[in-house]
């Protein structure tokens, strides 16, 4: 096939100007773009009719359509609440524990649980609940104060150590290192928790250990150390470790003790009574609840 | 008579910032007061020891010296800047790179990227070429004498201000205006310093018209002072620390901040590299600007719809809805004004597209046009509201900024650069064009990488984020969108490394061209046709 003969190119003149030798053509300016450039404006011109856009002295034009972006959010927000309000009544009705089997609110209830854990609680406990360093795991058995379905809700109701909160859990571990034990009592402790879990590097100070936990952490650890749940102690013997269950740590948590905060979720408008017992039966259904 | 007024204000300076440095209330506007300090120390050295010598002849012909030292500088933080950049975008995918340095975090490098990158490379590249192109275009001497040394000097204290203010911690929290109010202050000082130069110079020219490149020069030097005041407006908490409280508040304050950063990108990186586009694209490729006519209309079609823009940044936030409107449509309406400085670039390569085989950079500036173009698209169509819903916060907004900054304002600096250092140092021809080439596709391979993948990352944590199961609650946390994006950071990263490379070559090539190597070969200097 023959090629296309060249197209007639036009001479076009230059404006005349020159600078450091670059001389400018006086071509027109090209259809398209002139005319889709008229477009946008003239598309502009309409949108900000239809929608509120020329500021006045108090306001501004509202727009044919009366579009307003907090309304449009605020009637989204309305229609889920709406369609939503039964199942959260029901949900609050019922006994906390036979919300999850619940063929009605069952499913929702965990859902939404999962929504409400996702944004307040995942930045401690993780997103997939399995806790790290000083918060707790949920997805395991192990649990401080209890694991059934009311003491869960009664924990993210009421927090730990949450000062906002007059009915929230307390416990208290002495620290150590501040004139109750001396160094070497505290290495004998140490040596003692770790033979709990068969992980003793130094049998004479688990001898001595045996003698200073009695005297001093069974009380609310127990003499096995199993800790007690309604003291919030937790159980020693168990291999799970909330700050780790190294020789170093585990002095470390003897000399000084340890007190990890979490907020009291009821106080302050945080949650409502629904969202707590949704996100009390999520946790629960984890994999951990008792 | 001079030379003393000279050495009493500096020792003034010194012995000033020397008392600022001894009660200063933090440590970045202590250290700032010794940089001060010494800077003022040997330029009273200089001083003293200039008195006696007797006046120098007065220097006549285009003052250059001045621009070599812009181009060195150009290249300089350009390399910092994308080290930088390389380096935050490898600490994204692999956090433990900050080794737990409070300096070398994140959220201390990022600005010391931005403003290295748009500041001192974009801002350097911005002054040197300015006063080349603007002698030449008016065949007059930069006005003022040493001004203009002052104006380069100056700007690069500047920099060191403030990069080294954002390590230590110093900050206004304003994006791409996080230098504090001394700093704000002696940029403006530095900045009027510029448009004396320029203005000046235009005044004093032998040519009848002014040049369309020194319209858009002008137009940006003029609207960035205007911006730097309004959005720096702030009271020092004390005279002798570095924080500074801003006068604006709520959402006063982030619609300045908007209307200052959108129009950065505006009068910086658009209007300023449109200067050196319309010199340089033309003299590389011997051909006369395409048109006219249309060089004025989307000039001044430009200058006045960009201004409005800001408020697209703010969408569905608690601007008004009316402020809204104003930004996205005014975004939408700019489209083809900013696509006439592309059709002007392009279209005046017509009767030349050949040399794109044989010149390659001329290619570096055609590809850079090329980018230009695309991210002027896709800037409109970003600030559409319901795309804006989908793309605001993400990683898409990233990869756009960069396709425009690496694409665009890089391309066109390494194209201007090739073009200046062989006239600057008196040379016939580049060391070698073949490392120009390597340089091409490095960079462009590397910006591909860069804005795929975070295209794909940021739509994917867009859809993410507003995922919702059957029932309206969202499926997805935060963390989970971090995490899928993994692999995304991964590959842009890898796409920084090549666009740092191909600077790297760059400079090597810059260098030996700049003391003569290579130059024995006269031939290879004859134009293709």
């Amino acid at each position: 096939m023959a090629r296309k003969p060249e197209k007639e190119t036009k001479v076009v003149e230059t404006t005349g100007h020159e600078w450091d030798g670059i001389t400018e053509l006086d071509n027109p300016m090209p259809r398209w773009w002139l005319w889709t450039f008229y477009l946008t404006i003239i598309w502009g011109i309409g949108y900000t009719i239809a929608y509120p856009a020329w500021p006045l002295l108090n306001g501004a034009t509202p727009g044919l359509l009366g579009y307003s972006s907090r309304a449009e959010v605020a009637k989204d927000i309305a229609a889920v609440d709406a369609a939503n309000a039964p199942l959260n009544d029901k949900i609050v009705s019922l006994d906390l524990a036979t919300i999850a089997g619940d063929s009605e609110v069952g499913n929702y209830a965990i859902s939404a649980g999962g929504a409400v854990f996702r944004t307040f609680c995942i930045q401690c406990h993780g997103s997939g609940a399995a806790g790290s360093a000083g918060y707790p795991n949920l997805r395991d058995d192990d649990w401080l104060w209890g694991g059934d379905i009311e003491t869960i809700y009664t924990t993210i109701s009421h927090g730990i150590r949450a000062d906002e909160d007059e009915d929230t859990r307390l416990s208290e571990m002495p620290a150590f290192g501040d004139d109750y034990l001396s160094k070497v009592e505290i290495a004998q402790a140490a040596q003692f928790v770790l033979s709990l879990t068969g992980r003793a590097t130094d049998a004479t100070l688990v001898e001595g250990g045996a003698v200073v936990f009695e005297d001093n952490c069974s009380a609310c650890h127990g003499s096995d150390g199993l800790g007690d749940k309604f003291v919030g102690a937790p159980n020693l013997a168990d291999a799970i470790w909330l700050y780790g269950g190294d020789l170093e740590t585990v002095t470390e948590t003897i000399t000084n003790s340890r007190g990890g905060v979490m907020p009291a979720w009821s106080a302050a408008g945080r949650l409502n009574e629904a969202q707590l017992r949704q996100v009390a039966v999520y946790v629960h259904e984890l994999g951990g609840g008792e | 008579m001079w030379n003393g007024i000279k050495v009493i204000v500096f020792a003034l300076l010194v012995l000033g910032a020397a008392m600022a440095a001894n009660f200063g209330r933090d440590l970045a506007f202590q250290v700032h007061a010794i940089i001060v300090a010494a800077v003022a120390g040997y330029m009273l050295i200089k001083t003293i020891a200039a008195i006696g010598d007797k006046p120098k002849p007065k220097p006549t012909g285009y003052m250059d010296d001045v621009i070599r030292w812009g181009v060195i500088a150009t290249v300089f933080w350009g390399l910092a800047g994308f080290s930088v950049g390389a380096w935050i975008a490898f600490e994204l995918a692999f956090p433990d790179l900050n080794f737990g340095v409070s300096y070398i975090t994140f959220g201390r490098l990022r600005p010391v990227h931005t403003s290295a990158v748009i500041f001192a490379f974009g801002g350097n590249a911005l002054i040197s070429t300015s006063f080349y192109v603007v002698q030449r275009t008016t065949a007059a001497r930069l006005f003022g004498g040493n001004l203009a040394k002052f104006v380069f000097w100056g700007y690069q204290l500047f920099i060191v201000l403030a990069a080294s203010g954002y390590l230590m911690g110093a900050t206004q929290s304003k994006e791409y205006a996080e230098p504090e109010w001394y700093v704000d202050i002696w940029l403006t000082i530095v900045w009027v310093a510029y448009l004396v130069v320029f203005l000046g110079t235009i005044y004093r020219r032998k040519e009848p018209h002014i040049y369309v490149a020194n319209w858009f020069y002008l137009a940006f030097i003029v609207t960035i002072a205007l911006l730097h005041l309004v959005n720096n407006m702030a009271i020092p908490v004390s005279f002798l620390g570095s924080k500074s409280v801003g006068l604006f508040s709520g959402v006063q304050d982030a619609m300045t901040q908007w209307w200052y950063g959108h129009n950065a990108v505006g009068f910086f990186l658009t209007a300023g590299f449109l200067g050196m586009m319309y010199y340089f694209v033309p003299k590389q490729a011997n051909r006369p600007i395409y048109s006219y006519k249309l060089s004025i209309i989307h000039f001044w079609a430009l200058i006045f719809l960009y201004i409005w823009a800001g408020p697209h940044h703010l969408h569905y936030t608690a601007l008004p809805d009316w402020a809204q409107t104003l930004g996205m449509v005014m975004s939408i309406i700019l489209w083809m004004p900013s696509w006439g400085g592309m059709i002007n670039g392009l279209m005046t390569l017509s009767g030349a597209w050949d040399k794109l085989r044989t010149d390659p950079v001329l290619r570096i500036m055609v590809v850079s046009i090329g980018f230009y173009g695309m991210s002027t698209f896709e800037g409109p169509m970003m600030a559409i509201k319901t795309v804006n819903a989908l793309s605001h916060y993400t990683d898409w907004t990233i990869g756009h900024v960069h396709s425009g900054a690496l694409g665009w304002n890089g391309m066109i600096t390494f194209g201007a650069l090739y073009f200046l250092v062989p006239k600057l140092w008196g040379r016939e021809r580049l060391y070698s064009l073949k490392l120009v080439n390597w340089h091409f596709w490095l960079a462009t391979i590397g910006i591909v990488l860069y804005a795929a993948s975070m295209w794909v990352s940021g739509i994917m944590e867009g859809l993410m984020w507003r995922e919702v199961d059957a029932q309206g609650f969202l499926v997805n946390s935060f963390a989970d969108t971090v995490s899928a994006k993994f692999p995304m950071y991964v590959v842009r990263g890898i796409g920084g490394l090549l666009y740092l490379t191909g600077a790297c070559i760059m400079a090597w090539n810059l260098w030996k061209t700049a003391i003569g190597a290579g130059q024995t070969a006269p031939a290879a200097a004859v134009p293709a046709e």
